[in-house]
């Protein structure tokens, strides 16, 4: 492993933002925290990483507590931070990159997260997508083992969400430990070998995608639009949704369900059938969606 | 302690400063305007102190010596005659403290008004009575003027501006900007690297006393070349001085900087510690004639010492020995500035 955490508690005042949270994390893997927004996903990483302490519990980094090192072993970037006023982008990276003792070339950063054009560019006047490259090569300077991405996506537009993703799956490909919080399910399934569901501070479930799906949420949603498709009240084998312009009909066997709406003589021109996702499995288990 | 990261800490900090053009410009104007201004209006031989109102008189062909008053008041220095046409305009002015004395022309005896809540207009009271004894006979007191040298307002004054320009320049540039960073996140991105507060408030001191010392020789090189300061004592010695209190300065700066996030809170503090400091070190204006409590306390100002220091061996050619008290003071005021903020200093709250 290279990293234990185990039982790590954080309060505010009354509030426990983080409540006994235990996981590892195995080397070469991109870990995920997915929750809402104050599920205690930020305190969490923040108290691995060092920024804040925790209340009590215990971090292992490579089997022995994090020592003055570890620092050198990281790479960090923030959900929201300002940078030094009035640098380049270049500038901006070699004064991070001297605080290092081991680093990554300088030109090597600014090439993987697609820098170049804008390098000596202020650090202020940039768009949001390049902004969050920026922080990411930050992250990158000192070719860190673990680099810690919080809410990486958060703010961008689908198409600079899309390249960011990109990144992050090449910095995974280069063998790096990733730890990332989200609140998107997408981008949890999509970059993550091993999501923890957060909820209230407390991990609520974990494990791969794949695996929380298949353990939480069997079989596909059938989706018929209204006004077209009326349903014939035999249906009691599956449960169904009623929305305003929409029917959603649960189904573990999909094979069961389009012969009975088909013998039935439902339109099924306009259906849509849609696997269960990461989503469906934090809406099981907590009643309420990612986002609310 | 790692010199690389101070150094790189240290670089971008000065860049911050020479990039931020508008504030990097007012740092050497501010100082050039305030010497320039107060040296045009107190320096020159045409300071009035008190205004006299005189009616019933014509602006625009009023002649002072041809009135009938007493020509030793006429020639008093320090007085403006101001005419007016009216009695009614006149006491006005005088009602509205726009003038401290008010005389009417061709009246026998003299008649004259001044407000008995002026301070002012008690002193013209006793000038306007003092002109009209007798001038013969054996004086009561003689005349003596200073010998040597005279030390001009203008060299007096701008050994405090530079101080008072210091003082704010470190204040202000090294406590709210740390505040600042700490508010919106730098100085915990910095936080996340090896970098030590040590290491982070050392090159912060170390800037800005760069700083400090460069806005220094320019603004000093350029009224210098307008108004040829006279330096009785050693330059060195004057810039040494000027480095322990900028020092001093920076330090509390750092103090005040080492917890807190709110900008506004950091202001008030700010403000509650410099115009006290402004005003009692005698920046403007000598405290000479205080209660010895007021000045006591003004000695707890790292200013007051820079100022002192720097006015002994500008004005008076002092060396290091005669303020060897200043600068000890001064040493120990950094000291203790710059453990206690070292030791309360929090990345992010």
């Amino acid at each position: 492993m290279i990293l234990e955490i185990a039982d790590i508690t954080k309060f505010y005042g009354q509030t426990a933002a983080v409540d006994d949270v235990s996981f590892n994390i195995q080397p070469g893997t991109c870990f995920g925290l997915l929750g809402p927004n104050g599920a205690g996903k930020t305190t969490t990483i923040e108290i691995i990483e060092g920024i804040r302490n925790p209340d009590s519990g215990k971090i292992l980094y490579k089997g022995i507590p994090r020592d003055a090192n570890f620092k050198e072993d990281i790479g960090i970037q923030f959900q929201s931070t300002s940078l030094l006023a009035y640098l380049s982008i270049r500038e901006t990276l070699k004064t991070f990159q001297t605080m290092y003792k081991k680093t990554s070339r300088l030109e090597d950063v600014i090439r993987q997260c697609n820098l170049e054009e804008i390098a000596d560019q202020p650090n202020d006047k940039i768009s949001g997508g390049q902004r969050q490259r920026l922080l990411l090569a930050l992250a990158l300077i000192n070719n860190p083992l673990l680099v810690f991405l919080d809410e990486p996506s958060t703010g961008l537009d689908p198409q600079a969400r899309r390249n960011l993703w990109d990144l992050i799956r090449k910095i995974k490909q280069d063998g790096k430990t990733i730890i990332l919080t989200t609140h998107y399910m997408e981008e949890a399934q999509l970059l993550c070998d091993i999501v923890a569901i957060m909820d209230q501070g407390k991990i609520i479930a974990q494990g791969s995608p794949q695996n929380l799906i298949t353990q939480y949420c069997q079989g596909v949603t059938v989706i018929l639009q209204k006004p077209q498709a009326q349903l014939p009240v035999n249906l009691d084998q599956f449960k169904v949704l009623e929305a305003p312009d929409h029917y959603e009909i649960e189904a573990k066997d999909i094979d069961l369900c389009l012969k009975t709406l088909m013998a039935a003589g439902v339109d099924l021109r306009d259906m849509t059938v849609r696997s269960p996702n990461l989503e469906d499995v934090f809406l099981r288990l907590t009643g309420k969606q990612l986002r609310e | 302690m790692n010199f690389k990261r101070m150094w790189a800490i240290f670089k971008a900090r000065n860049l911050e400063f020479f990039r931020d053009r508008s504030a990097f410009g007012w740092n050497f104007v501010f100082p050039f305007l305030l010497v320039a201004g107060f040296s045009l209006i107190f320096g020159g031989s045409g300071r009035s102190e008190y205004k006299v109102g005189i009616f019933p008189a014509v602006k625009t062909d009023f002649q002072m010596q041809s009135t009938q008053l007493p020509q030793g008041f006429k020639d008093v220095k320090y007085l403006e005659f101001i005419p007016f046409s009216t009695f009614d305009i006149g006491i006005e002015k005088l009602k509205h403290h726009k003038i401290d004395f008010l005389i009417e022309l061709g009246a026998v005896p003299h008649r004259y008004w001044i407000s008995s809540s002026s301070p002012k207009g008690y002193i013209v009271e006793k000038i306007f009575s003092a002109s009209f004894m007798p001038g013969e006979g054996s004086p009561h007191a003689l005349k003596q003027e200073i010998e040597g040298r005279e030390i001009r307002y203008v060299d007096w004054f701008f050994p405090g501006i530079l101080a008072m320009n210091m003082m704010f320049s470190a204040l202000w540039g090294v406590g709210y900007i740390v505040v600042r960073y700490r508010k919106n996140g730098v100085l915990k991105r910095l936080k996340a690297t090896p970098l030590t507060p040590f290491e982070y408030l050392f090159a912060q001191t170390l800037s800005r006393i760069f700083l400090l010392m460069f806005t220094l020789i320019v603004v000093w090189l350029g009224c210098d070349l307008v108004f040829s300061f006279n330096v009785e004592g050693s330059y060195v010695t004057l810039f040494f001085i000027f480095f322990l209190g900028g020092l001093s300065v920076t330090s509390l700066g750092l103090l005040i900087a080492s917890r807190g996030t709110s900008e506004e809170f950091t202001s008030g503090i700010l403000n509650f510690i410099t115009w006290p400091m402004m005003f009692l070190s005698e920046v403007w204006f000598s405290i000479e004639g205080a209660p010895e409590w007021l000045k006591l306390f003004a000695k707890l100002f790292p200013l007051t010492h820079m100022l002192t220091a720097a006015r002994q061996v500008m004005n008076d050619g002092a060396g290091l020995l005669t303020i060897l008290p200043e600068i000890g003071i001064l040493i120990v005021m950094i000291l203790v500035f710059l453990s206690l903020g070292a030791a309360l200093f929090s990345w992010s709250k």
